[in-house]
């Protein structure tokens, strides 16, 4: 595994990123990011710049309130930076929540078809198409099933087909495996590594848990909280398939943690120590 | 307890992908919630039952009053005279014609409402500027008893169907109104984002997304504005009385007031309840629970 450190208030240049050579799907170039209200705290994300390559999987990790989800929202077009730019010559981006976030008036199959049709799809392609999408994510013959009548892993797995449906060439998940018991979560992530090998999707995939993070990404990146900033960038770079136990990840991660713990104790001490940075 | 090898760098299976389908499939016939149907018989025991039982309960004690002399039988008459006189005037046809007159007014009336009511509902939630300057008075209209607008409406309408649908109206639009408003205030930030990522915006976003998040309460409140419009349609009828508008369950009333006809005046009052609960039972509660049930709202069978 290769180590890349970056001090803490260097600003990455966008050619600096390994990947250049690919093109970029996501470039974030100086965000800054203040909410209304909230101008006496530090921003929730200051001055980050972050470039994602066309079929990357990125995972971004660090503690709550280091602006992860924000970052997710600014991609995803939900919310406007302060300052800086977000593109995406990727194109559009779908975003997967924590929670599915299915609709409860519509079957299964509905929620993905609902997709479709906002994406422009004809009626009568619909209903194919999104079973052709359940399949892909192991769940045939659940079209008809309500949200209600299916586990949480299972309506992940159709939150994830409808985040396929949307035909976008970014996924953007939020925290998406959070809320699930270990032995799903781990499931799922073979599930997803399988769907990014198929489709060669770009995906960032914010996370606290930090195996999850080396279990799932090419590249780690460890942000800082209020401000959120870039603090260190890991390159995963273990041999043949991953499981969340292997040793390679298990090594990597409890580095991370190492840092990712430097971080949050940073915090104990106050900004004080910061501003003398 | 076996002992398995340790092989440092091996991948330990698990990325084939008929593995992770036949574990999926494992992990979903674990992880699915079952569902417990309730045999129909068991189902009427528990529903059906119990408000029988309340209504003859009722009846004994309706009875055993009368039998007790505790009120002279033209004030406290035997459910055997209420009986009596409703079968007089079922013969004479009286009963069919007010029925059936109340409830086209209470229908029509109520159509009405809710076409205006949606129609306000939507423009409250829409327009915070529209939610500020009428929401208080929308809400306010609602505990206002609707009864308080007949005179109103009998001089600017006279007697007429008019005067007794504007009643209906301003008794049953609040409700709807406020229903509606209330529904779309819960639906969860997270369905909006969703819509939106989606690619759901503007009227797309109330389609697909807003009203039908906004259902439940949406319902409730057409369930008690058909409550208020009844109500109301009775206060109207009562008072609004015309021998061009033709018999209906509040002209039996009064009719009943007027001849001192006790068991008029009691049957009356019986079929005003059977038709508005009837309406209820039949119409809302069903749609109700079959909503709240397809959203996983409420238990298999409650009732």
């Amino acid at each position: 595994m290769t180590l890349a450190t970056v001090s803490e208030n260097q600003q990455w240049a966008v050619a600096d990123v390994p990947e250049s050579d690919v093109a970029p799907a996501i470039v974030l170039e100086r965000v800054t990011k203040r909410f209304r209200g909230d101008e006496a705290r530090p921003a929730v994300l200051q001055d980050v710049s972050l470039t994602v390559a066309e079929g990357e999987f990125v995972s971004l990790l660090g503690a709550s309130g280091c602006g992860k989800s924000t970052l997710l929202s600014l991609v995803a077009g939900l919310e406007k930076p302060t300052s800086g730019t977000v593109s995406t010559p990727g194109g559009r981006a779908a975003l997967m929540f924590q929670e599915p976030a299915l609709f409860p008036w519509l079957t299964a199959g509905q929620n993905i078809e609902l997709a479709l049709k906002l994406r422009g799809v004809a009626r009568k392609d619909r209903r194919g198409q999104a079973e052709h999408l359940l399949e892909r994510v192991h769940l045939a013959g659940q079209h008809g099933s309500r949200v209600h009548e299916l586990s949480g892993g299972m309506r992940q797995r159709v939150a994830l087909a409808r985040a396929l449906g949307q035909e976008a060439r970014i996924l953007l998940m939020d925290e998406p495996f959070a809320a699930l018991d270990a032995i799903t979560r781990d499931v799922l992530h073979d599930e997803l590594t399988r769907v990014w090998e198929e489709t060669g999707l770009s995906i960032v995939f914010v996370t606290h848990n930090v195996r999850e993070a080396v279990r799932l990404g090419q590249r780690v990146e460890l942000m800082s909280s209020r401000p959120g900033r870039f603090v260190r960038r890991w390159t995963v770079d273990i041999e043949g398939p991953r499981r969340i136990e292997s040793a390679g990840v298990a090594a990597l991660a409890s580095e991370i943690t190492d840092d990712l713990r430097r971080e949050i104790r940073r915090h104990a001490a106050g900004a004080s120590t910061e501003a003398t940075a | 307890m076996s002992i398995g090898t340790f092989r440092s760098g091996g991948s330990g299976g698990g990325t084939a992908v008929d593995d992770v389908a036949s574990l999926e499939a494992g992990l979903d016939a674990l992880d699915t919630p079952t569902r417990t149907t309730v045999p129909l018989l068991a189902r009427l025991r528990r529903s059906v039952l119990p408000p029988i039982v309340a209504v003859l309960f009722l009846l004994v004690v309706w009875i055993v009053l009368v039998a007790l002399h505790v009120k002279p039988t033209y004030v406290l008459p035997p459910p055997s005279d209420v009986w009596a006189t409703f079968l007089d005037y079922w013969q004479k046809g009286a009963v069919q014609e007010a029925v059936w007159n109340s409830l086209r007014r209470a229908f029509v009336g109520f159509s009405i409402s809710v076409v205006v009511g949606t129609a306000l509902g939507l423009l409250l939630a829409q327009s915070r500027f529209v939610r500020t300057a009428i929401g208080p008075l929308v809400s306010g209209l609602q505990s206002l008893p609707s009864v308080a607008w007949v005179p109103a409406a009998i001089i600017w309408f006279g007697l007429s169907d008019a005067a007794i649908y504007t009643v209906v109206l301003l008794g049953a639009v609040p409700s709807i109104a406020n229903g509606l408003l209330a529904g779309v205030q819960q639906v969860p930030p997270l369905y909006l984002r969703v819509g939106r990522v989606l690619g759901a915006r503007g009227w797309a976003s109330i389609r697909y997304v807003v009203l039908p998040a906004a259902m439940p309460g949406y319902l409730a409140g057409l369930r008690q504005g058909w409550a208020f419009a009844w109500r109301s349609l009775m206060a109207a009828e009562l008072i609004t009385f015309s021998p061009e508008l033709g018999t209906s369950l509040g002209q039996l009333l009064q009719i009943g007031r007027e001849l001192s006809d006790m068991t008029l005046v009691m049957a009356a009052i019986l079929m005003i309840l059977v038709v508005g609960v009837g309406i209820e039972l039949l119409v809302f509660a069903p749609v109700e629970r079959r909503m709240l049930r397809s959203r996983g709202l409420t238990t298999g069978s409650s009732a």
